[in-house]
């Protein structure tokens, strides 16, 4: 199978075979990672530029690992504060890049919309890492492919996503993706954090964790954002955590084979408890080991690869 | 100079005008109209059979960036997107910089326009000093250099108290206080509607409330002072109404819209183009029908376009960071026609009406329109004939139009405006134009 698409750049509008598409590869994928070398040279002679405007560690890590273990040529730059403060606009900073005749950009920006601008600008393969409160496609990938090492099927399957909805990209990539793939995704979070009109995009809403919590097979935490007292989405980080925290207490009532996921990186007692993040329901490591594995294969198949291929030896 | 246009569909709806016939201009006036009129030896005839003569149009809300900005608009540009979109004369927001605030800015703007043609550039004062919110700037002043009304478009007077001031103040000159309405402490950040489509965008979005309050307060304090109100870019459900009950409470209120908000909503920001991107921002189905239906029913009884030039680099960048505001002069007629019109939303009358005798309401000036002995200020434009908006080809300096690459229908024809006729083809020769281009 090949990945019909020159960018990435949300989960909105990526359809169910090519999840799977994706997913299958990023199996092939992790396989050549357990390997003693795990290096392929499916991307040799291409070169990816991690374009980091905001500050990341694991993603912007996965990403290369993802680029080095293909074979391709990386570079990250991470234009420190914005680039407009420097007096270089996006589209200025970008044609520069491009001129250096590159094959992936890989963009992370506070704006949402920021690699959508840069796709429709340039001539590279663009894969959004993260835009402002919009989308973040890689995360939600390897959610799912960390949902599939563990659960069957997508079909009914019962997620919790918790916290703080309005501000995640995360958030929407995952309500597309599960979506998509047949889950059944419910929004818990305080109305502050929610943003408006999110029920369309096919999710419920609750705003009780207790009552959902023991019928969930997946609950997915976000970070609680300190900033967010400040502008008084929330009284306080204490009163937060009485009501919507994954407490020792409330992660005990969850049902057998269940599980909790979160994408980093963790506000330890706000959000939830260190000991059930550290807890066997968690599957939080996990999640960023497959990161590489996904992100591998989303660069492997845009370059055009094809999933049935062999890949290495 | 003399023009026979002939066999044109003379359309004036406040006069009770719409019949097809020829008119001569002659010595800057209308001379006279009627069925076959004879060809004299120094007419020049324009065969007009299937196009429109109408009154000139009056946009009494543009942005011609003069002084301060005239990377992005100068006056003589403005004059001539203005002329190219049909429109006779312009009523220029004083958001300068420096800003209109006193009688030397209001009299050079007024200066410059003379020179280039006969566009009539009608400026706006400022209702604070600096345009800061803080103090009154001199109204008396400003209208004495030719000041229209005064307003601080583009921000709010936040402090209700000043704008009680200026309503009151502004009575004695007989002035309306054009408001731009907006709670900014609710539309903070925000850069389009908010709603579904924000949401999915993850764009922070900007309620349409904030500019309702914004409206409710202003109504109010035209309640208390008894002040004359005109409320810029209404573009809600919820703000025509408020101005509905305005009206009905027999206050002094007129209101607008812009032709943007008549033919598109939110769903267009949905490859984030910031072409788009203006404040208020493009709202919801249910909101531009609100709007549509408020224009055919007089609740909104003026078109202004809001013409807000804003030069590519500026444009071309994050949504989050590109400024509000789109162009308007040039695609106005045809995005009416082609959204509005030709869909069946409103009446190619109101839409003229609304583009000629409501603005003229606003001002206090008497609507010239289409009579014999009466001064020429008239449009002639093809209704059926269509193009295409190359934004690269505006007269005005920038290029953020909404509506590039789309075919319109409307083509202006011909401007006349006293002694001058300005043909749609000629204002094209503008060299100064910087070499930027959208692709």
């Amino acid at each position: 199978m090949k990945l019909a698409r020159k960018h990435l750049l949300g989960m909105e509008g990526v359809s169910r075979t090519e999840i799977e598409t994706l997913l299958n590869s990023a199996e092939t994928f992790k396989e050549i990672l357990d390997r003693k070398i795990p290096k392929v040279p499916s991307l040799r002679g291409l070169t990816a530029v991690n374009l980091f405007f905001e500050p990341s560690t694991r993603t912007r890590l996965s990403f290369e690992l993802a680029e080095k273990r293909l074979s391709a040529d990386s570079v990250s730059i991470s234009p420190s504060g914005s680039s407009s403060e420097k007096g270089e606009s996006l589209i200025d900073t970008i044609h520069n890049v491009e001129a250096m005749k590159v094959d992936f950009l890989i963009v992370r920006h506070s704006a949402a919309g920021a690699p959508h601008f840069l796709a429709s600008r340039c001539d590279v393969a663009v894969i959004n890492a993260g835009d402002g409160c919009h989308e973040h496609p890689t995360q939600a990938l390897l959610d799912l492919f960390t949902i599939r090492q563990h659960l069957p099927t997508f079909e009914g399957l019962k997620v919790a996503i918790l916290g703080d909805i309005a501000h995640s990209r995360v958030a929407r990539s995952n309500i597309w993706a599960l979506r998509t793939m047949g889950a059944d995704v419910t929004l818990c979070a305080p109305r502050t954090l929610l943003p408006p009109g999110i029920e369309d995009l096919g999710a419920k809403i609750h705003p009780r964790l207790d009552d959902l919590i023991d019928e969930m097979d997946i609950i997915m935490v976000l970070r609680i954002q300190k900033e967010r007292q400040g502008e008084s989405f929330l009284p306080s980080s204490r009163e937060y955590a009485r009501h919507f925290s994954l407490t020792r207490s409330r992660a005990d009532r969850m049902k057998a084979n269940s599980f909790i996921m979160h994408p980093g990186p963790i506000n330890r007692g706000i959000e939830m408890a260190p000991e059930v993040a550290d807890g066997p329901r968690s599957v939080i490591l996990d999640q960023v080991t497959n990161g590489v594995a996904v992100r591998m294969a989303v660069l492997y198949l845009l370059a055009g690869g094809e999933t049935d291929h062999a890949l290495a030896n | 100079m003399r023009w026979l246009i002939k066999d044109a569909r003379l359309l004036d709806p406040d006069r009770g005008v719409d019949r097809v016939a020829d008119l001569l201009i002659e010595n800057g006036k209308i001379a006279k109209i009627g069925m076959g009129l004879a060809v004299e030896g120094d007419h020049e005839v324009i065969e007009a059979a299937g196009m429109v003569l109408c009154p000139s149009f009056i946009d009494i809300h543009v942005h011609l960036r003069e002084p301060g900005r005239e990377y992005a608009e100068t006056i003589e540009s403005g004059v001539r997107a203005a002329a190219a979109g049909g429109f006779g004369a312009v009523a220029c927001m004083p958001n300068t910089d420096p800003p209109l605030d006193n009688h030397a800015m209001v009299r050079y703007v007024i200066d410059q326009a003379l020179k280039y043609g006969p566009v009539e550039v009608m400026p706006i004062g400022c209702i604070t000093r600096g345009r800061a919110g803080e103090r009154l700037a001199e109204f008396g002043e400003m209208v004495d250099a030719g000041a229209v009304g005064v307003s601080d478009d583009g921000d709010p007077v936040s402090d209700s108290s000043l704008m009680r001031r200026a309503l009151e103040y502004a009575q004695q000159f007989e002035i309306p206080i054009f408001t731009h309405p907006e709670d900014r402490s609710l539309s903070r950040n925000g850069v389009m509607n908010e709603g579904v489509v924000s949401t999915r965008l993850g764009l922070k979005g900007i309620p349409k409330q904030a500019e309702e309050i914004g409206i409710a307060r202003d109504i109010e304090l035209t309640a208390l002072t008894g002040g004359r109100l005109h409320v810029l870019h209404v573009s809600s459900a919820g703000g025509v109404e408020l101005v509905r009950r305005a009206k009905e409470r027999g206050l002094n209120v007129t209101a607008e819209t812009a032709p943007h908000y008549l033919a598109l909503t939110d769903e267009a920001l949905t490859g984030y183009d910031t072409n788009r991107k203006m404040n208020p921002p493009l709202r919801t189905s249910a909101d531009r029908e609100a709007l549509r239906r408020g224009v055919a029913e007089g609740v909104l009884e003026v078109i202004a376009t809001d013409h807000a030039p804003h030069p590519v680099h500026e444009k071309e960048a994050e949504f989050d960071r590109a400024p509000f505001g789109v162009l308007g002069l040039e695609t106005a007629l045809g995005v009416l026609v082609t959204h509005c019109v030709r869909p069946g939303h409103l009446t190619l009358e109101t839409v003229i009406e609304r583009l000629t005798a409501g603005p003229s309401g606003v001002l206090g000036r008497e609507h010239r329109g289409i009579r014999e002995g009466e001064e020429a200020a008239l449009t002639l434009f093809a209704p059926e004939e269509s193009w295409v908006v190359d934004p690269g080809r505006l007269h005005s300096i920038s290029r953020n139009t909404a509506f590039g690459g789309e075919r319109l229908f409307g083509v202006v024809k011909a401007l006349f405006l006293g002694e001058e006729m300005i043909p749609s083809d000629e204002g094209t020769s503008s060299e100064d134009r910087p070499a930027t281009m959208v692709s």
